[in-house]
């Protein structure tokens, strides 16, 4: 194997691993822009990746598939929401919380549907793999290495772009995105602009949970190729916490903050052992260690479009205005 | 008579009291097979590929001894902490009389609550330790297995490289896996190299995949692993290349990668112990064992083995379970051209569970 398709090989790696990172972290951008701390990224991608796999194994379908799982993301951030905004109840803890649950609750999900069907049988079918599973566009993927990198990807990798995009121009460039960040930066002045708080978190919070779902649903039928094993998303909610900081809260820069992630993720599996040889577990650090080091520079430079939204973590309490 | 005599007296009484028990082999007095209570403390759930295996094992147990379902109390996704410590004593509260633990990190744990609880037995598997009396440890030799599947994966490879996804460095279950493996596909292909990748864990799905990935992009065309998820066989299928499973006949995630899987049989062993506990005759002895005793085996070769394996891994069975042949019989060179096993020397249990297997590598086996 040559070193050239070695790294057309870790390129293409990056961007696999890169794509349920940034359905995470879009979601949760989409939630702190309202001023809401979601800790439940992973719970929301394990409800997203087990109702993702229920949808597509019971109905057939790769709609049905992505319908539940982004519905599922959104019932995980709807309790989320009811509890933080309507309860005002802490956000970090019921975060954390809606994490512990998800994660339990997809895993006890699939031992149920595996222990009711033959072994051997739960897994999705061909019919939905092919919508989902990495395209072949005939003669565009043959183009030597920008067909492997660019037009051999699955539709959810084309769709979290779109996504992106058109999330950075609903933030930037429409009134609705305007207000959000109003609530988000400073909710009392948004109250007094006659902007609904309440309804405003409500919205972004579950739109938020559901791409969350989308990701989750990434894991479990494009990377686990339709077969749903316990512990499937294994952290990488987490990384999408942590992604969330290092773009800045940014949508666009999202997508290059994800392959990057994405690559330090996979790097440590093309670096041959005999050039350098450093221990698994420094790799597995990289992205937190990077995330560090960017949260030490912007404090550093005191941007104020580079902060966390003002008003993210603090539940807005009408009466103590 | 002074209260001297009369405590002297009851000592001695006491001391006849205790001395048959304590000269016949089991401190353990025998219980019906309707009282009895197993423990299982499990690190994963039912569903992964190695706590799985186990509970098929003490599912086979319970009904071989026509145990009821109110006998056997799991806890399952135990961590290795103290939620091992928790899961124990909950289990002894609930009356067990024997309770197994599957994870390498459960060892400590079931050592000390043992020594708190002489009356029940801990029995640990994939550990060394002993306290001789109610702890042991049981394993089994699962390289005979790997030694077979090796077989299936060296006559299939056309590439002559075979990847595989390996737990953690430096752990002698592991490399002793991983150089079984190897001499198998050495025995029918000899050209054949084993690219290793370590993932520094147990299971994880992503990564193992990922991992897959990574060892065919370097030209491997079968993938074999020792990790807990069946990733690595769906990236061998997605890619339509061959893959060796492990823990289960991950043949149906796989149908036209999977090649067969070294598979345990727990069972054997759960059955054996607890039968022993029911009649009064366990001891704590180690339990080591392997083919020959059904511990450990291959699961059926599918469609996609190449012509002849059926006959070459037979042939090889036969010789391991003569007796006079196993896996590790010398010569055998590490992967640094070293001679570490004379010729007609057999590596001892020792350093097969230990010792030098903790870093050796034998040749042919690449790190990458």
């Amino acid at each position: 194997m040559t070193f050239a398709q070695q790294l057309l090989a870790f390129f293409y790696a990056a961007v696999l691993a890169s794509v349920p990172l940034l359905y995470g972290t879009l979601g949760e951008i989409l939630i702190e822009k309202s001023g809401n701390l979601n800790l439940g990224v992973e719970g929301m991608m394990y409800l997203g990746a087990i109702f993702g796999f229920l949808g597509g194994f019971i109905f057939d379908s790769a709609a049905m598939a992505l319908l539940f799982a982004f519905a599922a993301g959104m019932a995980g951030a709807a309790i989320y929401a009811f509890i933080t905004v309507t309860l005002k109840a802490n956000q970090n803890v019921t975060g954390l919380t809606l994490t512990i649950f998800g994660t339990g609750a997809a895993n006890f999900i699939g031992e149920i549907i595996k222990d009711s069907h033959a072994a051997g049988t739960v897994f999705i079918s061909d019919k939905v793999k092919n919508v989902l599973l990495p395209l072949d566009m005939g003669i565009l993927s043959d183009i030597p290495v920008i067909g492997k990198l660019l037009f051999s990807h699955s539709i959810l990798t084309y769709f979290v772009i779109i996504l992106s995009v058109s999330m950075s121009i609903y933030l930037n460039r429409s009134r609705h995105g305007l207000n959000l960040r109003a609530v988000g930066e400073n909710p009392a002045a948004a109250d007094a602009m006659g902007i609904s708080v309440s309804k405003y978190k409500y919205i972004h919070i579950l739109l938020g949970g559901g791409i969350c779902g989308l990701g989750g649903a990434y894991v479990s039928l494009v990377t686990a190729v339709g077969n749903w094993q316990p512990n499937i998303i294994g952290g990488q909610g987490w990384i999408a916490l942590a992604l969330v900081i290092f773009s800045s809260w940014s949508p666009t820069r999202a997508i290059f903050g994800a392959l990057i992630f994405g690559a330090l993720s996979v790097l440590r599996l093309y670096i041959p052992k005999n050039i350098i040889d450093i221990p698994g577990a420094l790799f597995s650090m990289l992205p937190f260690i990077v995330t560090c080091l960017v949260l030490i520079f912007s404090s550093i430079k005191q941007k104020r479009e580079h902060q966390q939204p003002a008003g993210c973590g603090v539940n807005f309490f009408r009466e103590e205005r | 008579m002074s209260k001297k005599l009369i405590s002297v007296m009851l000592v001695l009484i006491l001391a006849l009291a205790i001395l048959p028990a304590a000269l016949s082999e089991s401190t353990f007095d025998p219980i019906s097979s309707e009282e009895i209570k197993v423990g299982a403390v499990f690190i994963g759930p039912k569903d992964d590929g190695f706590s799985g295996a186990h509970y098929n094992g003490i599912e086979g147990m319970k009904t071989a001894l026509n145990l009821r379902d109110d006998q056997v109390l799991y806890k399952f996704n135990v961590a290795e902490n103290s939620e091992c410590e928790t899961a124990l004593r909950e289990l002894v509260d609930a009356g067990c009389h024997i309770i197994f633990g599957n994870s390498w990190g459960f060892m400590d744990y079931m050592e000390e609550v043992a020594d708190e609880y002489p009356e029940v037995i801990f029995s640990h598997c994939s550990g060394y330790k002993n306290n001789g009396v109610n702890f042991n440890n049981y394993f089994g030799r699962i390289y005979q297995a790997r030694f077979l599947s090796g077989i299936a994966a060296g006559l299939k490879t056309q590439s002559n490289l075979v990847g595989y996804v390996a737990a953690w460095p430096d752990n002698a279950e592991v490399n002793g896996g991983i150089n079984a493996f190897a001499l198998g596909i050495q025995s029918v292909n000899p050209e054949a190299k084993v690219y290793v990748k370590y993932i520094n864990s147990w299971g994880d799905p992503t990564l193992e995949k990922q991992t897959a990935e990574a060892l065919l992009s370097l030209g491997c065309d079968v993938i074999a692993q020792h990790v807990d998820s069946a990733m690595p066989q769906v990236a061998a299928e997605e890619q339509d290349k061959f893959g060796v499973g492990y823990n289960t006949d991950m043949t149906s995630i796989a149908p036209n990668a999977h090649l067969t899987a070294p598979i345990w049989h727990w069972e054997s062993v759960y059955t054996a112990q607890v039968k022993d506990r029911i009649q009064g005759e366990w001891v704590p002895k180690n339990y080591f064992i392997g083919l020959a005793e059904n511990m450990v085996d291959i699961s059926p070769l599918s469609k996609n083995v190449a012509e002849g394996t059926a006959e070459k891994i037979e042939a090889a069975r036969a010789k391991i379970l003569s007796g006079d042949w196993d896996v590790f019989y010398g010569p055998i060179y590490s992967n640094t051209d070293e001679l570490v096993v004379n010729e007609g020397a057999m590596l001892e249990d020792d350093d097969i569970t230990g010792g030098l297997m903790t870093h050796l590598l034998v040749k042919g086996v690449d790190v990458k």
